[in-house]
């Protein structure tokens, strides 16, 4: 964590749209410089909302507070908030190539022109487009404008990068290796990050910390490793990997003191012989995946229960099997 | 390619309906460079029609021309950042004040000179100046500038350009002359050939505002036509043809390279 690097907090921010959506509740959060927080919720949740009060695009009802280290930033216009954007639909100008994208923000600062040259090439050779510097931007691919949009977003050393769902438009492979450039990328410029997405596994790797939110409040932060393993509710236990519930009834030998379900996660779960097994069931669905096998099986309950192997045992549809989790690994839950 | 028939029945028509149109505006302008009109092509080929235009209308020509300069500057300045706010803003007021800029090509220009005439023909100075039809000019051709730019406009979705300008620090000015106006070109060209066409050839407004020492090109062209020599009047049609048939085309070939889409390059990523 470098101590160069801006920490960003918000005081109580809200926002209410004139139309009178209630796009987020009063919310507060505190990002340490060089961190890479990623805002994750499903659509409508006031992901967005909150990265555009952080960049100046909108601004918090009254009472809310935006601070750049010890710089009261809330009245301040984005323009004015030092900031780099990557937008989800990129936002590249159609009138101009390439190089001219990546150098507009640093014409806007009035810098000499071999300076500019100088840094435009750093940039692109930093995303690794250098051959594409004359092109125009309706010529290139989804990844490469992407590349490109970054670039023009760092060129100006921001303070705080932004990024607003920057790879939801591309398809899945795509996503996957841009994920993990974007992740070097964000960790060798130290840079504070805040990175809006729904894609939970992309949040996993990005994020040092995760925000999940719904409905426009924030329903926990803290590390991939803590959302994933101790999720606060069933929202964020659902929306983050894949979740099993069964009464606890069903169950011979386990007590759960209030009564709940039981909740486990598909890779929990052990196929045993009969006599060992907390409950059974018949597989429903088998999907060898190559390192493991994905079963569902129909245990009796309203909802199929997933269930993923690395044993190598060969399991079929319409196999009756048994099936154990260990103690410690049921998620607790309110 | 084999047609079907109906395709040769659809284009004879097509050139019968159009042989309609052209073939008496040919005959026209045949008349204005024959020496004898009733005669025909036979009584020989002259200049000298079109040079008597010249010495009676040229004034006309002149004021037409200066008349469309000046309304064309007037109608960037007006109407390109009106219809940028008319973007921005969006929603139904944008709609109302639409509509209201587009009244006047609703309503007869006969009907919009004589309000002018009411609301200022009591300025004589106004009145009988050449800015009184530049006036009546400027009410009619706005319309098409303000649509023209906005239609492109709303289809660039040229707010989160703005938006990625101004994250890179760009102030209203800048982003506004270098990545808005850049985008709105083909629509600011297109209105702007229209205000042009339009008004060279208006006729109806400026027949009613003008003055003796006012006329334009069509008025002058209606004046031939009542009181001169067929001939004479044929060829000032003929150089009025001259001036506007190059514009139309240049409209066209513009309309032609905005709807050919730009091909995208999917090539796969190489890294």
């Amino acid at each position: 964590m470098s101590s160069n690097a801006t920490a960003v907090t918000l005081h109580k921010c809200a926002k209410t749209f004139e139309d009178g959506t209630r796009a987020l509740d009063p919310v507060d959060l505190a990002v340490e410089g060089g961190e890479t927080v990623v805002l994750l919720g499903p659509s409508g949740c006031g992901k967005t909302t909150l990265l555009r009060i952080v960049a100046g695009l909108e601004n918090p009802d009254k009472s809310g507070e935006v601070w750049f280290n010890n710089d009261d930033v809330t009245e301040l216009p984005i323009e004015k908030r030092n900031v780099g954007m990557v937008f989800q639909s990129y936002a590249l100008f159609p009138n101009m190539t390439v190089a001219e994208n990546v150098a507009y923000g640093l014409r806007v600062r009035r810098m000499s022109k071999p300076e500019i040259e100088a840094r435009v090439l750093e940039m692109l050779k930093m995303m690794r487009i250098t051959e594409l510097s004359n092109r125009n931007i309706d010529q290139l691919s989804g990844g490469q404008r992407q590349r490109v949009a970054l670039a023009r977003a760092i060129a100006v050393r921001p303070r705080v990068l932004l990024l607003d769902e920057p790879l939801t438009a591309l398809d899945a492979l795509l996503r996957e290796r841009l994920r993990v450039e974007i992740d070097s990328l964000l960790r060798s410029l130290a840079i504070t990050s805040i990175y809006v997405t729904h894609d939970q596994a992309e949040a996993m790797a990005l994020g040092d910390r995760i925000v999940v939110m719904s409905k426009g409040k924030i329903v926990q932060t803290g590390s991939p490793r803590e959302i994933y393993n101790t999720p606060k509710n069933s929202f964020v236990a659902d929306f983050i990997g894949t979740v099993n519930r069964i009464p606890f009834a069903m169950i011979n030998g386990i007590g759960s003191p209030k009564g709940h379900d039981l909740v486990f996660r598909p890779e929990d779960a052990e196929i045993v012989e009969k006599s060992s097994g907390q409950f059974n069931g018949k597989v429903v669905n088998s999907f060898f995946l190559g390192d493991r096998i994905r079963l569902i099986v129909d245990c009796g309950t309203s909802e199929h229960i997933t269930i993923e192997s690395f044993q190598r045992d060969v399991i079929e549809e319409g196999d009756e099997i048994s099936i154990r989790v260990h103690q410690d690994r049921f998620l607790e839950i309110n | 390619m084999r047609r079907p028939k109906i395709f040769y029945g659809q284009l004879f028509f097509t050139l019968v309906v159009c042989a309609f149109l052209i073939v008496p505006a040919i005959l026209s302008a045949l008349a204005g460079v024959t020496e004898n009109f009733f005669v025909g092509l036979k009584s020989g080929f002259t200049f000298r029609w079109i040079i008597e235009v010249w010495e009676l209308y040229s004034e006309t020509i002149y004021l037409s021309l200066l008349i469309a300069v000046f309304c064309l500057i007037i109608n960037l300045f007006i109407g390109v950042p009106a219809a940028y706010s008319l973007a921005r803003i969006g929603g139904r007021t944008a709609r109302i004040v639409e509509e209201m800029i587009v009244l006047p090509v609703a309503i007869p220009g006969l009907a919009i000179a004589l309000a002018l005439i009411i609301m200022y023909g009591g300025f004589r100075d106004f009145r009988i100046s050449w800015s009184f039809i530049l006036v009546g000019h400027v009410l009619y051709t706005l319309p098409f500038m303000v649509r023209s730019v906005l239609a492109v406009l709303t289809s660039t979705n040229f707010k989160i350009l703005e938006e990625g300008a101004a994250s890179l620090g760009a102030p209203f000015w800048h982003r506004f002359i270098y990545v808005v106006l850049p985008n709105a070109k083909p629509g600011i060209l297109a209105g702007s050939l229209m205000v042009i066409t339009l008004s060279v050839g208006e006729f109806n407004l400026t027949w009613m505002l003008h003055t003796p020492m006012t006329k334009t090109l069509p008025v002058g062209l209606a004046d031939s036509y009542a009181s001169m020599r067929l001939e004479v009047a044929s060829a000032y049609t003929l150089v009025f043809f001259v001036m506007i048939v190059p514009l139309l085309i240049a409209m066209q070939l513009l309309a032609k390279s905005q709807r050919q889409p730009k091909k995208l390059i999917q090539d796969e990523d190489a890294h």
